[in-house]
Order: structure tokens, then sequence, then C-alpha cells
């Protein structure tokens, strides 16, 4: 399988990362780079097998349903470009 | 999907220009699980705080921050999907929901998308016409997203997370509601039995309980229609009411010889009408697979069996067992199963009391008066002793049944012991014959020309009944008086 | 006393017991050597007022009799580590100014120990790359050259800064973390000892997350014995990571030394690569034999799904690195380019702060998951997941208890010098180490030797599911065989 530009593009969107014209055809070549060489995986016969859900095999462990963490709305703001009152500031999100 | 389970009843088809319409209905119902703390973090889910602070470095999406499962969290999906009599899956896996929005801090929200922790199941509708089975899909759970506000600034967006990371179980239903009374009735007995279990506080204004609603018309015996997702409905009122909307707007399109998109809608309560969402009608690809940071979720079957076991009665079964136990109708074991504690309730005042005459009190005169205060069985003045007690002296014939009311109401505002009050007020009903037919004598006396005409017109007793009940403040016995009047009259 | 950075932390730490000098004096040679060293870029940021302060801290602890195990012994740590109050990027441009209010499980354990934090080291942009030349902050220099030459070679990468900075004694030892090979691949570049433990060993909470089910923290040091020492202490259960283990975590210098005889040693015939150099290939037998002749058993193996470890890696590891780097976006920390709405925020935000290489990976990775190549991506990279897994259980089943194998199929190379290339063939570094990561084996690399250009090249041991302390039994077996590497200071 090999990608075009307008599907690196549409990539790049979900991805939200704006690429220019220059990039996308360039990374459209890396890709399909990239893409080619993971095609060998299709010799591979997987029929019957279980895809790897963990590479351990331990049972997950579970918190107790307890409140531990929070109660710290400065802490969690400090580092945030834009806030005010401890709010997230972003540009206006139309619904 | 099971499209033909249901007949069309001709009753629930909406008319058309060009012939009767059937509508088609699934609920997804997002509801929060009652839990102290997050789905995958230690802090509190409890709602209202200040911004930001019920948030921890895993809400927050830190660099380096994992999530780790809220036991609780995973026991309450279980009790609920055993009461949605559903199977549970003892191995469930964690996926991640791609997307971008400010309100989503990791960039993906993580839900059970492939394999959920509960399978098929049912709910069961006290309909006029009957009970009506609508099928359970599936129950997963997932994160909730924070909130972001928009009103407070020109150009800018305030984003909160205190909401992010909240457990929700997602309950989907199959396509099988057909009407909104329906939709109302379903949501009505999903928050019963939420309630019930105490798995989710089904307080739909404060967004704990919200549907999504899948809508789409046909012609009775046709394949299903194109839908449309009504997004993030909160109110039982507002879902009844989009339904109606929505199907009608969809069938004028039909009939105009349009089509219906597939989208996702609003309902607008001001306008009462659905309007389509252009802004997420952005393509959306969520890109799901399983989180790596979470190992598939496996159960223990004792474990769930222990959580069976502890499962309190279900109002499907409590209703069954009034019905058998304290003869009351189905219709009146339905309204009292409705809350568990007004259930609770009623069985505390109708243990060795005659069921009936409870039921009636409480349904008449208790629900009523709450009602009209807006207030809850919880918040209810009269204890069920106090409610017990005025039930007891209408039996043993101590007041008459609108005594009753008047001792009820003095219970309800003022408080007290229903016998005693009886006793310092004099509402005691008289059964002394003597009295009562010094009573009875005197209003015969007084108006001579009714007592002739009452021996032609035997039904005029009721009015010499009704004076003589005025004449002793009600407290005389009514059987007690009806049988002197007529025999003073000289009726039969 | 510049002396001083010349012991090995096996070393140091006996004579601070023994009081011959002082955590701070220790901390303070470590100090003016990194000022020296500038030109190698193995920092990203030094901290000498916290490394005081901690070293103060360190000699009181010492002097009441209340030492820990790494008592005053001066440390980097990789970017990648949550570092509280500290310069936190992962070498990325798009966490600019992130200083996290919280302390990675691993650092913390070693602080609890009471080592010394020198700085942050040099790492490729969120451990993506193989010769740390995709670091926001610039490449990372190797302080080995090639006989006779003055060109400036990669350290590998993604730990280069950490594998640079031990093998310069910038530090005592160095945190780096492990994905695909990037603790094994620069430790063989600069012969340096580095193991990736068992995926579980020590938490990942706090690691900067890259791809979640192939991330593992581990060391690198000067030998073996320094590398056992810092895993133990790096090594444990946390309730804040599910995937960490809950086993006890050995005493790893125990099994520095011990027999290897009795050992069956598995030789993979699949790592013999077609154009594999020749010295590759004869350092490999070089192993071979050390290790024959210490006692072990050798054995020819087959694990037949090597070849498409890498492929189904650059499948799960972008996939995964597509979704733990969304939430950079310019919302909450780091950086922010203003856009006309918040759509165009998140994408000039990203397209600003992530490097070329990361960028690649992440629509990789999103490509893969996308609608419609879910299942022929990645679900066959996963199917293909397990039978790689299967392979090593199958000789391990066997008795097989360890596997020997070359660390990288070259050695250092100059930086630049694979710029205009396609990515695949920068992929291709990894290509001994990655089956490990698939796997979530131990894996450790140890230094056996110098090519035909005077440059480092290291050897590869593979181990059972927790079972490092062989690892440290038969690598500590090679380095007594062929000694430890140093390079010539030339900085
Ligand atoms: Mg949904
Ligand atoms: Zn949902």
């Amino acid at each position: 399988m090999s990608v075009d530009t307008a599907t690196v593009r549409r990539v790049a969107r979900l991805a939200r990362i704006k690429v220019t014209d220059d990039e996308a055809e360039r990374m459209t070549n890396e890709l399909n780079s990239i893409l080619g060489f993971v095609e060998q995986l299709d010799e591979v016969d997987i029929s019957g097998v279980e895809p790897m859900t963990s590479v351990v095999s331990v049972k997950m462990r579970r918190r107790q349903d307890v409140v531990t963490d929070g109660e710290d709305a400065e802490g969690v703001t400090a580092n945030a470009p834009v806030s005010e009152d401890n709010f997230f500031l972003v540009p206006k999100v139309v619904e | 999907m099971n499209m033909a389970v249901r007949t069309p009843d001709p009753k629930k088809l909406i008319k058309g220009a060009t012939g009767d319409w059937e509508i088609i209905i699934g609920l997804e119902v997002h509801a929060q699980v009652s839990s102290n703390a997050k789905l995958f973090s230690g802090a509190s889910a409890v709602f209202g705080a200040e911004p930001n602070m019920h948030v921890s470095l895993v809400d927050a999406a830190m660099p380096g921050m994992l999530p780790v499962i809220n036991e609780e969290c995973v026991a309450q999906a279980i009790r609920t999907g055993l009461g949605l009599k559903a199977e549970i899956n003892l191995y469930s896996v964690f996926d991640r929901k791609n997307y971008f929005y400010p309100d989503l801090p990791q960039g993906y929200q993580i839900s059970q998308y492939k394999q959920p922790i509960v399978g098929e199941g049912k709910v069961l509708l006290d309909m006029p016409e009957g009970v009506v089975e609508i099928g359970i899909e599936r129950l997963h759970l997932e994160q909730d997203a924070g909130k972001s506000i928009h009103d407070q600034h020109p150009t800018m967006s305030f984003v909160d997370l205190n909401r992010s990371g909240v457990a929700l179980m997602e309950i989907v239903s199959k396509p099988d509601l057909r009407s909104s009374e329906e939709v109302k009735a379903y949501l009505a007995k999903l928050r019963t039995i939420l309630r019930y279990l105490g798995t989710c506080d089904g307080n739909m204004e404060e967004g704990s309980m919200r549907a999504d609603i899948n809508v789409s018309v046909r012609k009775p015996g046709d394949p299903l229609g194109t839908r449309c997702e009504i997004k993030n409905v909160n109110s039982m009122r507002f879902a009844a009411q989009a339904v109606e909307f929505e199907a009608r707007r969809q069938i004028g399109i039909i009939e105009d010889g349009g089509k219906i998109d597939q989208e996702t809608r609003l309902y607008d309560p001001g306008k009462g009408e659905t309007r389509s969402m252009r802004s997420k009608e952005e393509a959306h690809d969520y890109r799901y697979f399983p989180d790596p940071d979470l190992l598939p979720l496996e159960l223990d079957p004792a474990w769930v069996e222990g959580l069976k076991a502890n499962l309190p009665e279900l109002p499907d079964e409590k209703k069954a067992r009034f019905v058998a136990d304290y003869g009351i109708t189905p219709y009146d074991a339905m309204v009292l199963t409705l809350e568990r504690a007004s259930a609770d309730y009623y069985e505390l005042v109708a243990k060795k009391r005659d069921g009936k005459a409870v039921a009636n009190f409480m349904i008449n005169e208790l629900f009523g008066r709450l009602n009209k205060d807006g207030k809850g069985i919880e918040a209810s003045p009269v204890t069920p002793d106090q409610l017990g007690a005025i039930v007891d002296l209408i039996g043993d014939g101590t007041i008459s049944g609108k005594i009753a009311k008047d001792l009820f109401e003095i219970v309800y505002t003022e408080g007290g012991d229903p016998k005693k009050l009886v006793e310092e007020r004099g509402l005691k009903q008289v059964t002394d014959t003597g009295a009562i037919e010094k009573a009875v004598d005197e209003v015969i006396a007084a108006n001579p020309d009714k007592a002739e005409q009452a021996k032609a017109k035997p039904t005029l007793s009721g009015w010499f009944v009704g004076q003589v009940m005025k004449a002793t403040g009600g407290k005389a016995n009514p059987q007690a008086v009806n049988d002197l009047v007529k025999a003073k009259l000289g009726i039969e | 006393m510049t002396d001083l950075t010349s012991l090995t932390l096996a070393e140091a730490r006996d004579a601070l017991k023994a009081k011959s000098f002082t955590a701070v004096e220790l901390t303070d040679a470590y100090l003016a050597a990194m000022e020296k060293a500038r030109v190698l870029n193995a920092y990203v940021t030094e901290t000498p007022d916290k490394a005081r302060d901690m070293a103060r801290a360190s000699d009181a602890r010492i002097a009441a009799g209340k030492a820990g195990a790494l008592e005053g012994l001066p440390l980097g740590i990789k970017d990648l580590y949550a570092t509280k109050g500290v310069h936190t990027q992962a070498c990325s441009h798009i966490l600019d100014g992130f200083e996290p209010t919280y302390e990675s499980t691993v650092s913390a354990n070693l602080w609890a120990d009471g080592a010394v934090m020198l700085g942050k080291l040099n790492m490729d942009e969120f451990a993506m790359g193989s010769s740390n030349e995709t670091s926001h902050y610039g490449s990372v220099v190797n302080p080995w050259r090639r006989n006779g030459s003055d060109v400036n070679l990669v350290p590998g990468g993604s730990s280069g800064g950490s594998a640079a900075a031990v093998a310069a004694r910038l530090c005592l030892g160095a945190t780096a973390t492990d994905t695909g090979g990037s603790i094994r691949q620069p430790a063989a570049f600069t012969g340096t000892t580095g193991i990736k433990p068992t995926y579980g060993r020590c938490s990942r909470w706090g690691l900067v997350a890259f791809a979640s089910s192939l991330d593992q923290a581990g060391p690198i040091a000067r030998d073996v014995r320094d590398t056992a020492i810092l895993l133990k202490s790096m090594a444990s259960v946390d309730p804040k990571d599910t995937t960490s283990v809950d086993l006890p975590v050995p005493d790893y210098e125990a099994a520095i030394g011990k027999s290897v005889k009795g050992f069956k040693i598995g030789i993979p015939k699949e790592y013999r690569l077609d154009g594999m150099p020749a010295e590759i290939d004869a350092l490999w037998q070089k192993g071979i034999d050390i290790l024959r002749e210490a006692g072990a058993e050798i054995v020819d193996i087959s694990l037949p799904h090597t070849k498409y470890a890498l492929p189904a890696y650059y499948i799960v590891a972008p996939a995964e690195a597509s979704s733990n780097l969304a939430r950079y976006d310019g919302v909450r920390y780091g950086l922010r380019v203003p856009g006309s709405d918040i759509i165009d925020m998140y994408e000039n935000t990203r397209a600003a702060g992530f490097g070329a290489e990361v960028k690649r990976r992440i629509l990789i990775g999103t490509y893969v998951l996308s609608a419609g190549y879910y299942d022929a991506y990645y679900l066959r990279a996963q199917k293909v997941r397990t039978l790689i897994k299967r392979d090593f259980e199958t000789v391990y089943a066997a008795g097989v208890d360890a596997i020997l194998t070359p660390a990288t199929p070259s050695a250092a190379f100059g930086i630049g010098e694979k710029a205009d290339a396609d990515p695949v063939e920068m992929y291709l570094n990894d290509v001994f180490t990655v089956t490990v990561n698939m796997a979530g084996l131990p894996g450790l690399a140890v230094p056996a030797g110098l090519s035909a250009e005077g440059l480092p090249l290291g050897l590869q041991l593979i181990g059972r599911p927790f079972d490092e302390e062989t690892l440290f039994t038969l690598g500590s077996t090679i380095e007594k065989a062929v000694g430890t590497f140093t390079p010539k200071q030339w900085w």
C-alpha cells in the first residue's frame, strides 16, 4: 500500500499538525518508504494467532475508591501557557 | 439488530400525508458512576468544586502520568449489568478513542469499544397497554470529559477539568423503542434501577444521566430508515419533545421527496426543535486501539458472584412481591416501587397492616402532599410510624377518613403522635348512638319539608347525612349516621 | 581532584563509605568535568546548586551513619524523566519551559537511596532516534573518535546524552530508557554498559511516554557492576504504574562474577545478517569463545520471526506514540503558537513544537490506526509480536538460559552522515535490539572490543523474563575477559 499527498494531508489534519506543500510532498515519500518496509509483514502467516495485549502476564492491579489526589488547582495550571482563575484558556471554541 | 421484534402498534403510529409512520428509537445513556474517586485517578468525583480542584496530574494529562483503575467503578458497572439482567464479560478491554478537544486533556478518551464489561440485557417498561421489553445492547465503562465555558470572555473559552476522568457507564439500548412515551418510561425505569442499585444518582439536572437519542422513521414493515443522533439530552421531558419533533421533521422531509442525512443534532428546548451540529461534522476517525497503559480487565467469577449475592431487590421483583404479599394492584405496586425509599417506607408501614389501606393512604395523601412541596420521600416530615398510626386509627374506627386527612395535615405540618393528637384535639369519631341520634333528630326537626320529600325520594337521605356530619364536626361515624337517618326517615 | 571522576560508581561508593573524600568533593569534581566537556552537548541542563545541596545532605547522612545504597553518588538523568522543578522536555520544543510539579518514580527511588543529581541529559526528541540527532538541543558528540580522525561521531540514541556522559566521565552513571534499543545501542557506541530490564521491572510513572507497551527505564554505567547497582535502586513495583510488576528486586550486584558453568547460551542464526561487517561477526565469535571457555554451553537456536520485529515495531511504536503525543496541544503546558481558532492553534503549535522525526512517526502511527487500516497494520503487527515472543518462549522452554547476539550492526557513524538517507536506513540500527522490546525481555549491552577504526563495539545478552541476574553474571564474565573501554580525552 502507498499513500498520496492528499492522504498525508488528511492524516496530518487528523494528527493536528500543519504541513506546508513541501513538507507534505517530502513526508509522502518518507511514509511510502516506511510503508514499503513494513509491507514484508504480509508474508507472515498469522492465522489463528492472538494479537499481543500485554507483554507481561500479570493481573491488572486496581486502586481503592479513595480520594488521594487533587485539591491543587494552582499546581495543575502552573505550567499553562494561558490561564485565569485556575482555568485553562484556549481560543474560543464554537459549538 | 432486531428490527422485526415488535409488531407496529396502530395507536403509536404517526399520521403523515402519505400514510402512517413508525418511529424507531434507540438510546445511549451516559450514567455517572457513584464513586468517591475518578475512574483512573485518585481525584474526587464529587460534583461542584472550584475550577480544576478535583483534578489530579493524571486527569490533566501531565507528561508521564498513568491510569490506575478504580475497583469500585468496576464493581458498580457489574452491579448495573446484573440489574439489567445482562451478561457480565469476565474479560474486557479498555481502548483509546482519539480526538482533539480542549476538554479532553489526553487527546483520547479511555473507553471500552470492542470488548465491553457488560453484554446484552433488558429493561421492562410498564406501559398502559402492558409490559414492553426493551433490549440492552451493552454497557461499557469510560471517562467523562472536562467542561469548556464559552461565555466568560469575548475570544477565549475557559477549560475546567473537574469532570475529566469521572467514571461513566454508557448504556446502549437496542432500537426497540417506538414512541416518546416509551422514551420517557425507559429513562424513568433506567433511573429507578440505577438508583435502587446505588450505582448512579440519576440526577439529570447535574448531568449524572444524559441521553443520546437515535431516531429514524419508516412505513410499518419497511426496512430501517436513516437515523439522526440527538446528542446530550438532559431531561426526560426534553427527550420526549426531541423525539416528537425529530420524527415529524424526518417524516416531513421524506414526504416532500427528500432524503434524511445521517447526522448529529442538538435539541434546543427554548425553540422546541432539533438542529444540526455542523461543527461536529468534521470527518471523525477515532483510531480506536487497546490502551497500552492498561492491561485487560479480568474478573474473578467469585467476585462477580459476591456482588450478585449482595444485590438489593430490584423494582420489578419488588413490585411482583408487593402484589403477592400485600394484595395491592400492579399499578399501585409500580407507583410504590418507583423509588427504593418509597418502597422501603411502604413496607415499614404495611407490615402487619392492611396493605391496600396503606397503599391508598400513601399514594393519595403522602405522595400528593410531598409532591405539592416538591419533596422526596426522604424528606417526608411524616415518619412511617406516624403514618402507620394514622392508618391504624382509621382501621379501628377511631377516626373517619375525612378526619384522617386533617390529622395527616397536622402531623405533616406540626408533627406529634397521631394517637395523642386525636385525644388532645377531640378528633375522635362519635360512635355513641345516643349522641348521633340526638343530632339526627335535631336536623329532621329543623327540616320537616325535606323529611317529607325524602320518604318519596330516598336519595335525599344523603343530604341529611351531610347535615348531621356537619353538625358533629365530622366526628360522627358515617355508617351509624347513615343507618339512623334512614331509620328515622322511615326509608326501607 | 579531577581524578575522582576516574573511579567507578562502586569504587566511589566504597571510598565515600571509607570517608576518603566527601560527596561534595566528588560532586564538585563532576561539575568541573561537565563544564569542561560542554562541547559534547551531553547535558541540556546542569543543576550545580541542586547537586551541591544534595551532596551536602549526603555528607550529613554519611556522618550520621545513615547512608543509603547510592549515598553521595552523582548521576545524570535523561531528559525524559520528570524531575520536580527542573527542566523536563524530552528534548522537544513542544514542552518549552515545562517544569513538572512531580518526580518520576525511578528518579525518586535514586534520590531516596542518596544519589545526587548533576543535571538533565540530552536525548533524541521524545526518545525517537538512534543517533541523538533529533534533539531540539542539537546533537550529542560521542567522546570516541576514529583513530587519527577528528570527525565528530554520534553517540547513538535515543539515550545519547546518557551514554556520552558516562563514557566521558561526566557522571558516575545515568538513567536512560529503551523502547527499541535506546539504552543498548548508545551503550555499544560509547563503550559503556547498559541494561534494558524486563518490561515492568521499573515503573514508567513520570517517564514521558513514547510507546507505552515498549518503554522501559534502565541504567547506563561504566561497567557491569555499576549497572547492576543502579538497576537495584531504580527497579520497584509502583502502585501508580499498573504494568509494573510486583516481584522482589534481587541484589543484582551479587550476580557479578558468579560462575557461568552449566549455563546454556543460545546463538540465534537469524542474527547473522547478509552483509554484516566482518568485525561484528568476529566480535560475536569472540563473545561465544569467552563464554564457552568460562564453562557455558553454546547451542545454536532459531528465532524464526526475528526479521519481522523491526517492521512490526515501526507500526506498534508509532501507533502508540501518535496517541501518547496527542496531549501536547498547547493547552495545559509547554509551547503554544497562536492560531485563528482552536484547531489552528493546535496545528500551529504541533507543527512548530515537534521535529521532523517525531512528526514522521506521528503521521505513520495515525495512518496505521486510521479507519480501514487498523487490521492490516496494527492488528497484524500485534499478532506478529505474539509470534516473536513465542520464538523466545520456545527456546527458553528448551533450556536456554540466555541468548548472545551483537548489539549493533556497526560502530558509531558520523554526525550528519545519514542525514539524507532514507528513514528506514536509520531504523536498521535497532535491528538486533528491537526484538527484545517486542517480547518484553531483559537485554544487556556490554562492550566487547574495538573496531579496526578504534571505536567500541558491543555484544547483547538477552535473558528470560525477570532474570536480569543471569545477564549480569554473563556480562561480567565477558567484561572480565575483555576489560573496560575509555575514550581518550580530546575535549
Ligand atoms: Mg456513544
Ligand atoms: Zn460514550
